[in-house]
């Protein structure tokens, strides 16, 4: 019974270890430093990578950036609440924001462009989950956010907020298209 | 000082100090009640998740699930974590417990704390789920109560630390402490900086909530929470650890392969740990690559190495002991013939298997920068928490609990045939529970999400039927597991109540110090191809390829997605 008791060896630092154990932890060790290797090394040749660019925001100056950008580049509206879809031109700075309890407004991208797409949270935290993608990144509000996307897929896509935020948490939808 | 007494259990030969004794079996029994609780509320989460019978109303759900998060995860396992800290100090040391009226003075800190939070949560104020991110707010006792339940917690860490300098000032052993005391050491010695976050960030946050403090940070209080919340985790990976290793020696009287390599590896959840609570913000704004990476991958695979090790010297230990007894026949034979019927063994073992291949593997991979992307917030991450919190400590609490009532409560277990079923009842229901809510997470599914179907929004989202198929699984193992919870609940409360009083055993004013353990004999001369524990061994190489595998499908999976950068 001796793991409930004190270990014969006074040094327990001593204790000698069987090659079961020995040849486990140069296995084990092993392996982290490939996943260490892989997390690092996807940076270096992988093509997802979540940006860390963050600027600290207030609601105001980012609903004023996001409102330049609808002014400008809307093409339509849907729905009966009237959400511009907008179509920003490749490679320019796309704004989204999360509010309670809507994403606004949807956006209108192209397959195979770059754009730089700034997230913000103007109330609580919100979540940002790209569907049927599965593209999922925390919205905190007080700081924009710059991904870098390039959409490799044209279709139809939902944003899910995947993060608790109030009563119509369960109602908080928006959409996407990629043309 | 010494007007206590010292109970020798007739059954076990353990010694119980009358004051620990008490403390142990009030911290115990409370944090059995809060498990009832969680678990009549878990029915409310779960047919509620459950798409065909979408059961609670919006609001009555979040308050649930905040409630069912609270009670389980803090405070289900920390009364019963305490109740392990006053075991292995004063129990295992067979010494008296230092300060008992300050150690009852955190008992009511606790339980105290814990009704009043629990009163916040009720009173539909509060539905702010176990997280509370500012500037979502709650109602000010909701975070008072955690405070004082975390400054209960705190004394009786203390009172743990003090229980082990009275052990070594009145010499109740020789040479260092046992390994189940070192790994208890370890928790206390995590909850200590838990706790303190935890106090950093609840203290502002509840002046703010009582209009003291204007603002806190929501990325500081996400930053600074998780290392409460997630490291708070770490004190139950570092507790029900120790107790796989008590459980190890008292079922099969099975000692450490090495006890260098358990204490190296209970080290590293020191040092390496709490830093895994970054792995929390991977997809926040804020916070530099560099931060992420070395935080997540460099520290936090130190701590998964720690649990690699642990997870093979465990069954390793137990396969040694069973080689020694003559169970020497191929690989396997030691664990065919283990004690399956026992419910202590059963219960350890199902919590192993399903703590590194489900919980273990799924940390991983959520804990991977990149990875996360496809699994934050999702309902991959309760499947992964249930995997680890569950099966690995509640299950492992269970099992322990069945040692406990004839050895700590003197009372004859009810009804041996139901508990002989309860592990495997609740454990495999578990593990079929944690892996469909993976599954469903993989399809994106959100976590703490009331509507899946999101009734009455503009631009409603169809999942596709598979996430409802997984979905309706989770509401069907869900129930399975709660089925198990009740057995348990059942057994214990019941053999509390009415089962058979035993022998108290001889009572002395006196302890008898601890023994040495016998001078470990070179267990190489045991098992084959010179390996102590081959069968051990191949059940690890198993686990890796399962491992290796699941990972890289996972990257996979991430390459296909749009680029991000």
């Amino acid at each position: 019974m001796s793991a409930i008791l004190p270990p014969s060896e006074r040094l327990w630092i001593k204790h000698p270890i069987d090659r079961v154990e020995g040849a486990w932890i140069v296995i084990a060790l092993l392996w982290c430093l490939i996943m260490f290797a892989m997390m690092v090394g996807w940076h270096i040749w992988g093509n997802q990578n979540l940006s860390t660019e963050t600027y600290r925001t207030t609601p105001e100056q980012f609903s004023e950036k996001t409102q330049a950008m609808v002014d400008k580049y809307t093409v339509r509206t849907e729905t009966d609440e009237q959400i511009p879809v907008v179509a920003p031109p490749p490679g320019s700075d796309v704004y989204l924001l999360a509010r309670l309890w809507a994403f606004w407004p949807i956006l209108e991208l192209e397959k195979g462009k770059t754009y730089r797409l700034h997230l913000t949270a103007m109330d609580y935290n919100h979540g940002f989950s790209l569907q049927p993608a599965n593209i999922n990144i925390q919205m905190v509000p007080g700081f924009e956010h710059v991904v870098t996307v390039t959409p490799n897929q044209s279709g139809t896509y939902s944003i899910v907020c995947n993060e608790f935020c109030g009563i119509g948490h369960h109602q908080m939808v928006g959409r996407l298209y990629v043309k | 000082m010494s007007t206590t007494t010292y109970r020798t259990c007739p059954r076990s030969g353990l010694q119980f100090e009358h004051q620990a004794e008490w403390l142990m079996k009030a911290n115990a029994f409370v944090g059995v009640v809060w498990l009832l609780i969680g678990g009549i509320l878990a029915i409310g989460v779960v047919l509620t998740r459950w798409p065909a019978f979408h059961w609670l109303e919006a609001d009555t759900f979040y308050m649930v699930l905040t409630a069912h998060g609270i009670d389980m995860l803090i405070f289900w396992i920390i009364f019963f974590e305490v109740a392990i800290l006053y075991f292995c100090a004063s129990t295992l040391l067979r010494c008296r417990i230092a300060t008992p009226k300050i150690a009852w003075l955190a008992f009511a800190l606790m339980l105290i704390g814990s009704v009043v939070n629990n009163v916040a949560v009720f009173r539909g104020g509060s539905s702010v789920m176990m997280t509370s991110y500012v500037p979502m707010m709650a109602e000010p006792n909701f975070y008072l109560g955690l405070i004082l339940f975390a400054v209960g917690a705190l004394i009786a860490c203390f009172v743990f630390f003090g229980t082990l300098v009275v052990a070594k000032n009145e010499k109740t052993y020789q040479g260092s402490v046992p390994l189940v005391t070192f790994g208890a050491i370890t928790a206390a010695i995590i909850a200590v900086f838990t706790i303190s976050s935890g106090a950093i960030i609840l203290i502002p946050t509840w002046l703010m909530s009582i209009g003291l403090v204007k603002e806190v940070d929501p990325l500081v209080y996400r930053t600074v929470w998780w290392a409460f919340g997630h490291s708070s985790q770490q004190i139950n990976v570092a507790a029900h650890i120790s107790v796989w290793y008590l459980v190890a020696a008292i079922a099969f009287g099975a000692k450490p392969m090495s006890e260098r390599v358990s204490r190296t590896a209970f080290l590293l959840y020191i040092l390496f740990l709490q830093l895994a609570s970054a792995h929390h913000l991977l997809a926040d704004p804020g916070l530099s690559t560099g931060w992420k990476v070395v935080n997540t991958s460099y520290f936090m695979y130190f701590a998964v190495l720690a649990s690699m090790l642990h997870g093979l010297t465990i069954p390793g230990a137990m396969e040694v002991a069973q080689r020694q007894k003559g169970f020497t026949k191929g690989l396997f034979e030691w664990l065919r013939k283990a004690p399956w019927g026992n419910p202590t063994f059963s219960g350890v073992f199902i919590s192993i298997i399903g703590f590194g291949f489900l919980g273990g593997i799924s940390g991983v991979m959520m804990g991977t920068e990149q990875l996360n992307m496809i699994i934050h917030n999702t309902i991959y991450v309760p499947g992964h928490f249930h995997a680890t919190v569950v099966v690995g400590t509640t299950l492992t609490f269970m099992a322990l609990t069945y040692y406990l009532i004839p050895v700590l409560f003197k009372r004859e277990m009810i009804a041996p045939t139901l508990a002989k079923w309860q592990p495997y009842v609740f454990g495999f229901s578990m593990y079929a529970f944690a892996l469909v809510m993976m599954g469903a997470g993989t399809l994106g599914v959100s976590r703490r999400h009331w509507d899946m179907a999101f009734q009455g929004a503009a631009l409603a989202y169809e999942w596709p039927g598979a996430a409802y198929l997984m979905m309706g699984l989770v509401g069907i193992t869900g129930l399975a597991a709660i089925a198990g919870g009740a057995m348990y609940l059942y057994i214990t409360v019941g053999s509390l109540l009415w089962g058979r009083k035993l022998d108290t055993g001889s009572v002395s004013p006196k302890f008898t110090p601890v023994p040495r353990a016998a001078p470990s004999v070179a267990a190489q001369s045991y098992g084959s191809m010179g390996f102590a524990a081959p069968g051990t061994f191949v059940l690890a190489m198993v686990f890796l390829v399962a491992f290796v595998l699941y990972y890289f499908i996972n990257w996979k999976y991430l390459s296909t997605l749009w680029g991000l950068s």
